[in-house]
């Protein structure tokens, strides 16, 4: 049988990788040592050239089938891997077939939650990943994906300005839907519940869950989360005639929760002393959007958020709010964020993004000015968080050297 | 322990012309193992799904014992999915690795202890209930993602082709240890594939769908002895059997010299032409030149027997769906006298191994 690799980016380099051996097998040489969620399948991370790529080795229909799914969850611009490609054709030097690859681009600065709980944590950090999960959930939802194994280990997470924002990592089980059911969202939700009280149980048996999370509550509460947002994102409201200013309000609502509106419906009832609106087409990403913008910055939705604030901020301390938006943010880039980013030594700049890089200095500044009871100049605020916190951060950007677990795909009874 | 009732069960998605399932109806007993089987698209996922809850159901019940569960929430059915996900908890032991799910739904500590030690039981996993995962082979951790399953003790089984990611070999395999187990727990399981084989092999009873349409719902022996219509006959038996259109004449239908008898009752609601049935291990050859007469082809030799594929002039059906186009005639002869390649041979069904169908609408003529 011949090799066959189907991408989007041909790369030659690709060729070179050593696919007549069983991906458990390869050599140290091509491999980059991060850290993975637990799974079934053999999964490696590789360096090819500039980047890293997870290859994971799995029955040949299923990596065509999920190559092809993540490609249309990007194209429906939902958080999720970056497919690269499929592998297919394998055999070993004796001719024995091989499954095939599917390959992804490793996510920078994502970080698996077992790499986060063997970090020092801050104590609410399940509470924001099962905020950061139900988001994620949500949103796929809302495109009609059923994901069918949702769980912390096919979850990957990036930090976003104190919070975490959730991509999708394992695609194997999803389905792609008009429209979900109520009942296809709950039995997600369910298994969302039963994963991760399993994922958190295991944790604390290994000894790693030190807050006094308790893993059923934690599980639980990603339900109440997921409603809270469905309903604030889908739901209709009633109100009279008179009270019209509640559609705006209801917009400023969703963009608060980082979503344009770019449908809603509004019907008056027949006596017409009631309105009726319904949002129908809502789209992540207001804060990301506007600041891409604006500036050209493409970070995180609280990343982008919190920039928005510093921008407002810089505008009202120039006395500049009334002048044209895109020059002002124009000003703002190239006085205050930029000057930080570049500030940061070579050597310090994989440990985080630099828009994460720049939420902390602006954190680091608010503690500062707080314990000396008075403003603190961002340079020095800059100074001492190069100085103190940011080299006693460990490197993110592909995190290193953390114990990963694997537990083999299992195809036959004894 | 429960009954399973699909009443009218009807499912039409947004935007879709016709139902993907239409007035379905099947009673399956309490611990009876059901396949619904068919080609792809004939609406057994979605089938599954409204039973399961996770597809709105626009028309007729379902039922679980007495229970009208159509518009209760998965979670309140009581029923459980299984293989779907089988993660393995490395740091737990087996015995959490089986029971923790039922720590959610309420379960106190000395109920689940007993309903994993029954579940290890059964599983043969008694002995490995306190060692972690790792310690286990590939199959005992199989059957702890089973346990899983099994220590919920739901009243319903579900399973949406579980072996799809198996191999021929391992397929077969494990096919006989799900049917076995089930068979132990006496849980009423409703399975979906798209393999014939597999549904025959396993099934209490196996329904056949096609085109969201009940076709036909029988225990694996009567299906292949009386398939409903035309399109069972074609569909369940491997290789298939040889659907041809004949003339009738007096008495049943001319082969060549040889008649095959049909009742003059059965022959009374039926038009100029039947379609006639006759399975590749139901015919023999005939020695006065009588019978449907086939050219070699192909010989394939399977030991004690031998299959021959050839061609006639008989006027054979073509097959629809995935293998769509036209079919050879296949018979099963003597493995040690087989006939040569290009030899033409004349072939009588035997006695009593015909089926015949109206070739209007595809019903079966008679018993
Ligand atoms: N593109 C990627 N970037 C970063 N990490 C990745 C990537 N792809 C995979 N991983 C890591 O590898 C782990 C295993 O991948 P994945 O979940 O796809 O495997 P799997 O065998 O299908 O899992 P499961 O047992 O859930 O079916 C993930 O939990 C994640 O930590
Ligand atoms: N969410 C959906 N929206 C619209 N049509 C659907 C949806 N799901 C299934 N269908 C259609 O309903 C019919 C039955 O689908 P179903 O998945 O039940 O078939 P199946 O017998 O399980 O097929 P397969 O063996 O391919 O899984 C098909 O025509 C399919 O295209
Ligand atoms: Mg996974
Ligand atoms: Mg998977």
């Amino acid at each position: 049988m011949t090799l066959e690799i189907t991408t989007a980016r041909p790369e030659s380099a690709l060729l070179d990788l050593p696919w007549s051996t069983p991906l458990e097998e390869w050599p140290e040489s091509y491999l980059a040592a991060l850290p993975r969620g637990i799974s079934r399948h053999v999964v490696r991370f590789v360096k090819l050239g500039p980047r890293v790529l997870a290859v994971k080795e799995i029955k040949d229909d299923i990596a065509d089938r999920e190559y092809a799914m993540l490609r249309n969850l990007r194209r429906l611009d939902v958080p999720s891997v970056e497919p690269f490609g499929v592998v297919h054709g394998r055999t070993t030097a004796d001719g024995e077939p091989l499954d095939a690859c599917l390959i992804t681009r490793h996510l920078q600065f994502s970080l698996p939650y077992r790499a986060l709980y063997s970090q020092n944590l801050r104590p609410d950090t399940a509470v924001r990943l099962m905020d950061a999960l139900a988001l994620l959930l949500v949103r796929l939802h809302l495109e009609g994906f059923w994901w069918g194994d949702v769980s912390l280990s096919n979850t990957l997470f990036r930090r976003d300005a104190g919070s975490f924002a959730a991509y999708l990592v394992d695609a194997e089980t999803g389905e792609l839907h008009a429209r979900l059911s109520d009942g296809q969202r709950e039995h997600d939700l369910d298994i969302a519940q039963v994963n991760i009280a399993g994922e958190l149980m295991d944790l604390d048996a290994g000894g790693f869950l030190e807050e006094a999370a308790d893993p059923f509550e934690v599980a639980a509460s990603i339900i109440e989360r997921y409603h809270t947002l469905w309903d604030a994102l889908t739901g209709t409201e009633r109100f009279e005639v008179g009270d019209r200013w509640r559609v705006d309000e209801r917009i400023r609502r969703l963009n608060e929760l980082g979503f344009d509106v770019d449908e809603l419906s509004i019907t008056t009832d027949i006596g017409g002393t009631e309105i009726v609106i319904t949002p129908k087409v809502v789209d992540a990403g207001h804060h990301s959007r506007r600041l891409l913008r604006l500036t050209g910055l493409d970070v995180g939705e609280n990343q982008a958020r919190r920039l928005l604030n510093d921008l407002d901020a810089y505008a009202a301390a120039t006395d500049r709010q009334g002048e044209d938006e895109e020059i002002v943010a124009h000003d703002w880039l190239s006085r205050c964020y930029e000057p930080v980013v570049r500030a940061v030594p070579r050597d310090l700049k994989t440990r985080l993004e630099p828009a994460e890089i720049f939420h902390e200095v602006l954190e680091h500044r608010w503690y500062m000015s707080e314990k000396a009871g008075h403003d603190t100049p961002i340079e020095d605020a800059l100074q001492d968080y190069l100085a103190t916190v940011l080299p006693a951060k460990p490197e993110e950007k592909a995190v290193l050297g953390v114990d990963t677990e694997e537990m083999p795909v299992i195809s036959r009874f004894d | 322990m429960a009954t399973v009732t699909f009443d009218n069960a009807t499912r039409q998605y947004p935007g879709n012309p016709v139902p993907s399932v239409d007035k379905l109806n099947i009673d399956i007993a309490d611990g009876e193992f059901l396949v619904l089987v068919g080609p792809s698209g004939c609406g057994k996922s979605t089938s599954l799904r409204m039973l399961a809850g996770l597809e709105e159901v626009n028309g007729g019940r379902i039922l679980i014992g007495d229970r009208d569960v159509t518009n209760l929430s998965p979670k309140d059915r009581d029923v459980a999915m299984v293989f779907q996900n089988y993660a393995l908890y490395p740091h737990m032991s087996v015995a959490d690795n089986m029971g923790f799910a039922l720590k959610i739904a309420g379960v106190d500590k000395s109920e689940i202890r007993k309903r994993v030690e029954e579940a290890a039981k059964i599983l043969d996993l008694t002995p490995y209930l306190d060692r972690k995962p790792k310690a286990l082979s590939g199959g005992q951790r199989q059957r702890v993602a089973m346990g899983r399953a099994i220590v919920r003790s739901p009243q319903v089984f579900l399973m949406d082709e579980p072996l799809s990611n198996l191999d021929a070999k391992l397929r077969v395999q494990t096919r006989t240890q799900i049917a076995s187990l089930q068979r132990r727990l006496g849980v009423t399981t409703v399975y979906v594939t798209h393999d014939q084989v597999e549904a025959m092999t396993m099934g209490d009873r196996v329904a056949v769908l096609k085109d969201g349409i009940l076709q036909q719902c029988d225990s694996p022996r009567r299906m292949y002895d009386h398939p409903a219509n035309v399109f069972v006959a074609g569909f369940i038996g491997s290789p298939a059997m040889n659907l041809m259109n004949v003339p009738v004449t007096d008495g049943g239908v001319d082969l060549h010299g040889h008649t095959v008898p049909i009742s003059r009752e059965d022959l009374g609601g039926v038009g100029k032409d039947v379609t006639l049935g006759v399975r590749p291990e139901d015919l023999e050859l005939s020695s006065d030149q009588s019978g449907i007469p086939v050219t070699v082809d192909v010989v394939e030799e399977l030991g004690a027997d031998a299959y021959i594929y050839g061609s006639t002039e008989q006027k054979l059906l073509e097959a629809t769906g995935e293998n769509a186009g036209a079919v050879p005639f296949i018979a099963r002869v003597d493995g040690r006298r087989p006939p040569e390649k290009g030899e033409k041979i004349y072939l009588k069904p035997k006695t009593g191994h015909v089926h015949v169908f109206n070739s209007e609408s595809g019903l079966r003529v008679g018993d």
